[in-house]
């Protein structure tokens, strides 16, 4: 037998039947909106973090840029999120319970608790804009501390998507779980980076798009070799490609970051590049294991190597 | 609450029923099923599940395919050559050399379900009989239970949207009816009753075959201490359960929930971190 867990990088074909080839687990029903809603999730908590460091430090455009990016990465995902119901009408129907065993349920409290701060924190940058000389004075202060708010929440924010597609049993997925959450941790700094190179390139981005590309990296790499056969999905096929176009875009992103201090064009190309590595990687992760549910022998050959594994032989 | 994601367990007194009654659940018997598809008929009928279109697959006599928003019951027919020809009495030929492996499958309504576990809307609930059925008014169709069936059985219906699965004819068994399947199937392939008595039963059933010499017979799903702590509609094979489109060892996702809330929490952590030093280090 194949060791499990260390690294094998050449997969032999497996051996294995099945019932006319037909998929054991259902993939999940969901379309490229719940891909999306991992970046645009993630890039809301990433911009959040950004702001928040902004503030504290006493960097203003970073907040502005942090806050107002944050706002509108939660309006994308509230729209991906509600888009991919059966019953969209029905999406208040899990406010109607709180349930630890859901990941989706704590994730919809998660996310409630986040646009709403995130929501007051961007509106709060409008004070300037206000007439009310009340409303001028009153907005900021409670912009900080919506702010900070927004920032305490959004680390929960970026991690719980992985968690929602580990726990489930499309086989690739599940088996990712221990690193999952630290890529997607790292795709949200390095997507919040990303703003922070476009609108005020300076040392806080940069040095949060190399520790962001850093834990991305680090843990596609672990899911992408040290999960036997079930890396295969993540290597192959339409995932295979696009995490790899994302690590390049990140790598490039990260050196443009790094190299490019003194141009404002060269830091703003970074951001994208990095922003668009994160969507990138995101919707790889996706198609890898909606790719490992349909193809029965990720589910039979992993549950046959436990059963040998459990039986003395 | 130990072994309430893991472990054997009784799911109703787990799940707040005082004063349950028994766990009941079907025993599907595969050595006796002669493939007739009354099953999936009577719980069409019974259940005013629409149809699935005419489709012909080409597998065999099998043109269901599988377990579906609109198949709650599936007979799966597998055509093998046949490693040890017996006489079947069949006239014509007193040795056949293949065999014909018919399954009638169905939800398991595991002890632990996955598909229960994630239902974010509280859509699908724990009967007092220890089976899990969706309220189709409160599933507002997020598609997670699909994804956490570790069986591949409940499923999104097109263009309705809502998870539809088994309901172990919620509505019949609450009044002592047999659900439909078990009532119309000709040779008590799938019997229906306490489960703990058809656990019994298919025991008794699996040494009697041993005994006539089919060594290939086994059960699947009877177990307590399998990876979902049982299932409440158990099966017995004549092969491998991959053959039939099982899972082989099947485990219920939510086992490692508590690991993976722990690793989003350390890279929960980390992020945060990572954002402190980035801000906190020197300024240029
Ligand atoms: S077999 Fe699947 S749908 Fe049925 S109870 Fe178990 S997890 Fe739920
Ligand atoms: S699709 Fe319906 S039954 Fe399934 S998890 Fe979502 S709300 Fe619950």
């Amino acid at each position: 037998m194949s060791p499990r867990g260390g690294d094998r990088p050449m997969v032999p074909k497996a051996d294995f039947r099945s019932y006319y080839g037909r998929p054991i687990v259902r993939p999940a029903p969901w379309t490229h909106d719940v891909a999306a809603y991992l970046f645009t999730g993630g890039l809301a908590a990433g911009s959040a973090l950004l702001a928040a460091g902004g503030q504290a430090t006493g960097r203003p455009r970073l907040r502005r840029a942090g806050r107002v990016a944050a706002l509108g990465a939660v309006a994308a995902s509230g729209y991906f999120l509600v888009a991919d119901l059966g019953r969209p009408e029905r999406f208040h129907h899990m406010l109607r319970v709180a349930k630890p065993t859901s990941p989706m349920s704590v994730g919809v409290w998660i996310f409630s608790a986040f646009s709403a701060a995130a929501g007051v924190a961007a509106a709060a940058e409008a004070a300037p804009l206000v007439p009310s000389r009340f409303a001028r004075k009153v907005l900021p202060p409670v912009g900080s501390a919506a702010g900070l708010a927004a920032g305490a929440i959004a680390p929960a924010l970026a991690t719980y998507t992985a968690v929602l597609l580990a726990d489930t049993a499309t086989p690739s997925w599940h088996a990712a779980y221990p690193e999952l959450p630290f890529v997607f941790a790292g795709s949200a700094l390095a997507s919040g980076a990303g703003v922070g190179l476009i609108a005020d390139p300076g040392p806080p981005a940069r040095r949060m798009a190399v520790l962001g590309a850093a834990l991305e990296l680090y843990g596609a790499h672990r899911i992408e070799t040290t999960k036997g056969l079930l890396s295969e999905p993540y290597a192959t096929g339409k995932a295979g490609r696009l995490l790899r176009t994302g690590r390049t875009l990140t790598a490039a992103g990260v050196a443009g970051a790094v190299l490019g201090k003194r141009s404002r064009v060269v830091s703003a190309l970074s951001g994208l590049s990095l922003l668009a590595a994160s969507a990138i990687t995101r919707f790889g992760i996706f198609d890898g294991g909606m790719a490992s549910a349909r193809d029965p022998q990720y589910t039979v050959v992993p549950q046959k190597e436990r059963i040998a594994g459990k039986m003395p032989d | 609450m130990a072994n309430s994601l893991y472990g054997p367990l009784d799911p109703a007194p787990d799940a707040g029923y005082v004063d349950a009654p028994p766990r009941m659940g079907f025993f599907t018997d595969t050595s006796v099923c002669i493939g007739c598809k009354a099953c999936e008929v009577a719980c069409k009928e019974w259940n005013a599940v629409p149809d699935d279109g005419f489709d012909l697959l080409g597998q065999s006599y099998d043109n269901t395919g599988g377990l579906s928003a609109n198949s709650w019951r599936h007979v799966a027919f597998i055509e093998q050559p046949r490693p040890d020809p017996v006489f079947l009495g069949m006239p014509g030929q007193d040795k056949p050399d293949f065999r014909w492996l018919m399954m009638s499958n169905v939800c398991k309504h595991c002890t632990h379900a996955g598909c229960l576990d994630v239902c974010p809307t509280g859509a699908l609930f724990r009967t007092e009989f220890g089976t899990v059925v969706v309220q189709e008014d409160v599933c507002n169709g997020c598609g997670y239970c699909v994804a956490a069936c570790p069986y591949g059985v409940i499923d999104r219906r097109e263009g309705d949207g809502r998870a539809w699965k088994c309901t172990m004819c919620y509505d019949r068994i609450g009044d002592g009816l047999t659900p439909a399947c078990a009532q119309a199937c000709p040779t008590e392939s799938i019997q229906y009753g306490e489960l703990d008595v058809l656990r019994e039963a298919a025991a008794e059933r699996v040494a009697k075959l041993h005994a006539e010499g089919v060594e290939s017979a086994r059960l699947y799903g009877h177990s307590e201490e399998d990876g979902v702590g049982g299932d409440g509609a158990f099966f017995l094979l004549l092969d491998e359960p991959e053959v039939y489109g099982l899972p082989p060892d099947p485990v219920v996702t939510t086992k490692d929930l508590p690991d993976m809330w722990k690793r989003a929490g350390l890279a929960a952590l980390t992020m945060a971190a990572s954002v402190a030093v980035a801000f906190l280090g020197r300024r240029r």
